[in-house]
C-alpha cells in the first residue's frame, strides 16, 4: 500500500499555521539615518517644509475617508496613509522637472507634486475641477505640467510606462531622471521583470522603487513572493538599495544620493523602500489578515510623528509653531471638501471630451 | 507612379516621417540588425544608427509599455511586432494604457504612438499565428486601426498614422509584403484615416473587403463579371474610424452587399457594418447582407482543413449568388 500523502499546501512550508499570538511583522524596518537635517543639506525651513507636506497628505486622507464613510462619493479610495515619508522624502530629493508615476495610492504624490488639496478633493468627489476633470478619480491623480504623470489601476502596467519616460529623457538629453513607484504585489508582475532587463540592457535613467507596504492587498508579503524583494535586481546586474520608508530623512538621503548617481551615469536603480500601509488595501477592506498588535506597533514608528518630535527636540520649530502649522492645513482639507462639494459636475458634453488630441471619432455617435 | 512592393512603401512611410522629424523612432524585434523580420525595416539602421532603430528583447508588454511612456513624454514611436498574434502580450498596454491614459487623465497628456505588423493568417501556421485583430481592436474606443490593402495605401496612411496625435494600430500581411503596386511619387504623400475607397465600380452588389480580404474580392469579382454581375469593392482601408456613408452610398445604389471579413463572426466589423446598412439602408436592400468570415473555430494546421477555414473567392461568388439569387 502506498504511503499516506501529505496534504498539498499552497503557501510557503512554516506560515502554514497562522496566528500563533506573535506579532508576524510583514516587513522588518531597517535602521534609519543618524544623520541631522543639517548633516543632510536640509535647512530648517526644508524639514519645516516636509512636515506640513505629510501633514497634508495625512489630513487630506483622513478626511476623504470620513467623507467616502458618509457616501459623498463612490468608487475605490486607497489610502497611502502610513506611507507619506516615501513620497516627501523623494519629492525633496529629486529636482522639480524629474518624472514621477506611481500606482493607484497616489493621493500623497498627487499632493507632494503640486495637485491642490481642492483639486485632489474635487477629484475624488467626480467634479469636473478635479485635476482630472473628474474622468480619473481616486486612482487617477495627474499633474503632468508637474512631472507627476499620474496614477495608474492596473497592477505593474505602469511600471513600462516609468521605464519609457526614462527612455524619452535619455533620447532627448534633457537632464531628467525617471522615478517609478509600484507596490510590493507588483513585483510579482512579469511586465516588471521585462522592463528591468530593457532598463539594463540599455541604460536607461530610471529609478524603480518598490514600497514594500507588507501587503499585496490582502496578502503580506512573505506570503506572496519569494527571497527578499530588493535581491530581485541582481539576476539583471542592476544596482539595488533597501532602506527605511518610515523615516522621511533616510528616504530622502538615499533617494538623493541614487538620482545624482543616476544622472551621471543614465544607470538604472531597483529599490525597495519598507514602509507600512495602516489602513486597508480600499475601504472594503476588513483587515482580517494582520493583528491588531502588528498595526499598532508599526504606528509607533508614525513617519509624521516621528519629524515632529524630532523638530521639537531639535529645537527647528515648537509646539506652537507645528500646531499652526496643523490648523492650517486642517482648514486648507476642510475649504477643499467644500470646493468639492460646491463644484460642478462635468458636463454631459465632457463625457466626450479628452479622448483625443486631434479630430476626435466616436463610432455611431448620432 | 512608381512600383513598389508593400514592405517597401511601408518602409518609405517610415523613413520620410524619421528624416522629418526627430521624435519619430522604430523598436521592435529584429528591426535593426536583422534589418526586419520581414525586411520592411531593410537599411534604417544604416541611415539612422541605434539611437532611433532599436532591436528589442522578446518582451511585448515591456517594448510596447516603453513606447506609451516615450510616447507622453515628448517622443512618437513606431512599435513594430513580429504579428499582431504576438501583440496579445502587449494587449495590457494597447488597450489599458495607450487608448485610454489620455482620458482617465483628463486630457493632460498625449499618445502619438504606432503600433504596426502584419494581422491575421499566413498560411499553415497553426492556431496561435493566424488571428485578425482589427475587429478586436476596433471594439475599443481612444485609437484608429488601419489594415491596409495595397501598397499605395499603406504608404499614404502610414505617413498620417505616424503624424497622428493619438493612439494608431497599423495592420499588415506576411502575404501581403511582396505584393507590387503603384504608389504615388508625390511629395509627401498622405491619405487621411478614415477614408474608405471604391476600389472597383459596378452596379449590381456592394462587397467590403479590407487587407488581404480585398484581393480575394477582386478575384471574385473578375470572375462574377464573366456572369454578368458587375460587383463594386470598398475598401474600407480604416476599420476604425469607419467610413460607413461610402457603404451606405454604394448599397443605395446596389441593394445588395456582402462584407467580407478575416476576423471570426461573433461581433466582427462584418457584424456592425451588417447592422449599420440594415439600420440606415434598410428599405433599399433587395436581399439580407451576407457576410463571408472565418468560421467560429481556431485555425488548423492541415493544409486540406486551412483551405477550408479561410475565406476564399468561392465564398465570396456563392454569397453574391445568394443575395442576387442566382443560386
Amino acid at each position: 500500500m502506498a504511503k499516506k500523502q501529505k496534504e498539498a499546501f499552497f503557501t510557503p512550508i512554516g506560515i502554514d499555521t497562522g496566528q500563533n499570538g506573535e506579532i508576524e511583522k510583514s516587513v522588518k524596518l531597517p535602521e534609519a539615518t543618524k544623520k541631522t537635517h543639517k548633516q543632510l543639506g536640509l535647512s530648517d525651513d526644508d524639514v519645516v517644509n516636509m512636515f506640513e507636506q505629510m501633514y497634508l497628505q495625512r489630513r487630506f486622507e483622513e478626511r476623504a475617508m470620513q467623507m467616502y464613510q458618509k457616501g459623498k462619493f463612490g468608487g475605490f479610495l486607497h489610502l497611502y496613509i502610513g506611507q507619506e515619508a516615501v513620497s516627501t522624502g523623494t519629492v525633496f530629493a529629486i529636482n522639480d522637472d524629474d518624472d514621477i508615476i506611481t500606482a493607484y495610492r497616489d493621493h500623497g504624490w498627487g499632493l507632494v507634486r503640486g495637485v491642490t488639496p481642492k483639486e485632489g478633493m474635487a477629484e475624488l468627489y467626480g467634479k469636473a475641477t478635479g485635476c482630472s476633470k473628474g474622468k480619473g478619480g481616486s486612482m487617477h491623480f495627474a499633474k503632468v505640467e508637474n512631472h507627476f504623470w499620474g496614477g495608474y489601476g492596473i497592477v505593474g502596467g505602469h511600471i513600462p510606462i516609468g521605464g519609457g519616460l526614462a527612455f524619452a529623457n535619455k533620447y532627448q538629453q534633457n537632464n531628467r531622471i525617471a522615478t517609478c513607484f509600484l507596490g510590493d504585489g507588483a513585483v510579482d508582475q512579469g511586465a516588471l521583470h521585462e522592463t528591468l532587463n530593457m532598463s539594463q540592457l540599455w541604460s536607461l535613467p530610471c529609478i524603480y522603487v518598490v514600497e514594500n507596504n507588507g501587503y499585496s492587498m490582502g496578502t503580506s508579503t512573505r506570503r506572496h513572493t519569494v527571497g527578499e524583494i530588493h535581491e530581485r535586481s541582481k539576476g539583471y546586474g542592476m544596482k539595488s538599495a533597501l532602506f527605511n520608508g518610515m523615516d522621511v530623512f533616510t528616504v530622502y538621503e538615499n533617494m538623493k544620493k541614487i538620482a545624482e548617481e543616476v544622472r551621471k551615469d543614465s544607470m538604472p536603480w531597483f529599490v525597495e523602500i519598507r514602509t507600512y500601509r495602516y489602513r486597508g488595501h480600499s475601504m472594503s477592506d476588513p483587515q482580517k489578515y494582520r493583528t491588531k498588535e502588528e498595526l499598532e506597533e508599526y504606528q509607533k514608528t508614525d513617519p509624521i510623528q516621528r519629524l515632529k518630535t524630532y523638530l521639537i527636540d531639535k529645537k527647528v520649530s515648537d509646539k506652537k509653531n507645528l500646531e499652526e502649522i496643523e490648523s492650517r492645513v486642517e482648514e486648507q482639507v476642510l475649504e477643499a471638501i467644500d470646493f468639492a462639494e460646491e463644484s460642478p459636475f462635468p458636463e454631459d458634453e465632457a463625457l466626450f471630451e479628452d479622448m483625443y488630441a486631434d479630430e476626435p471619432f466616436f463610432h455611431d455617435k448620432k | 507612379m512608381a512600383v513598389l512592393q508593400f514592405r517597401e512603401a511601408i518602409r518609405e512611410a517610415i523613413d520620410e516621417e524619421m528624416d522629418r522629424d526627430e521624435s519619430v523612432f522604430i523598436m521592435g524585434e529584429e528591426v535593426a540588425e536583422y534589418n526586419g523580420a520581414y525586411k520592411v525595416t531593410e537599411g534604417l539602421l544604416d541611415k539612422y544608427g541605434f539611437k532611433r532603430v532599436i532591436d528589442t528583447p522578446i518582451s511585448e508588454l515591456g517594448f510596447a509599455g516603453i513606447g506609451v511612456g516615450a510616447a507622453m513624454n515628448g517622443l512618437r514611436p513606431i512599435v513594430e511586432f513580429m504579428t499582431f498574434n504576438f501583440a496579445v502580450l502587449a494587449a495590457d498596454q494597447i488597450i489599458n494604457h495607450a487608448s485610454k491614459a489620455r482620458y482617465m487623465l483628463g486630457g493632460q497628456l498625449d499618445v502619438p504612438i504606432v503600433f504596426r505588423g502584419p494581422n491575421a493568417s499566413a498560411g499553415q501556421l497553426g492556431a496561435t499565428h493566424s488571428v485578425a485583430y482589427d475587429s478586436m481592436y476596433a471594439q475599443f474606443p481612444g485609437m484608429s486601426v488601419i489594415y491596409p490593402s495595397e501598397p499605395d495605401d499603406a504608404k499614404g496612411l502610414l505617413k498620417s498614422a505616424i503624424r497622428n496625435n493619438d493612439t494608431v494600430l497599423f495592420m499588415e500581411s506576411e502575404q501581403m509584403y511582396g505584393l507590387k503596386g503603384e504608389v504615388s511619387e508625390e511629395e509627401d504623400y498622405i491619405i487621411p484615416i478614415g477614408k474608405a475607397k471604391i476600389k472597383r465600380e459596378g452596379d449590381d452588389v456592394t462587397i467590403v473587403a479590407s487587407g488581404k480580404m480585398y484581393h480575394i474580392a477582386k478575384q471574385a469579382a473578375e470572375q462574377l463579371a464573366k456572369d454578368g454581375v458587375e460587383a463594386e469593392i470598398i475598401d474600407p482601408r480604416t476599420i476604425k474610424p469607419f467610413d460607413i456613408e461610402t457603404v451606405i452610398k454604394s448599397v443605395k445604389k446596389t441593394n445588395r452587399c456582402i462584407v467580407v471579413d478575416e476576423s471570426h463572426p461573433f461581433g466582427g466589423m462584418a457584424a456592425e457594418v451588417g447592422f449599420l446598412i440594415q439600420r440606415d439602408a434598410f428599405d433599399y436592400l433587395d436581399a439580407p447582407v451576407r457576410r463571408v468570415t472565418l468560421p467560429d473555430v481556431s485555425a488548423p494546421f492541415s493544409k486540406p482543413l486551412f483551405d477550408l477555414w479561410m475565406p476564399n473567392a468561392k465564398d465570396i461568388i456563392q454569397a453574391v449568388n445568394a443575395v442576387t439569387y442566382r443560386s
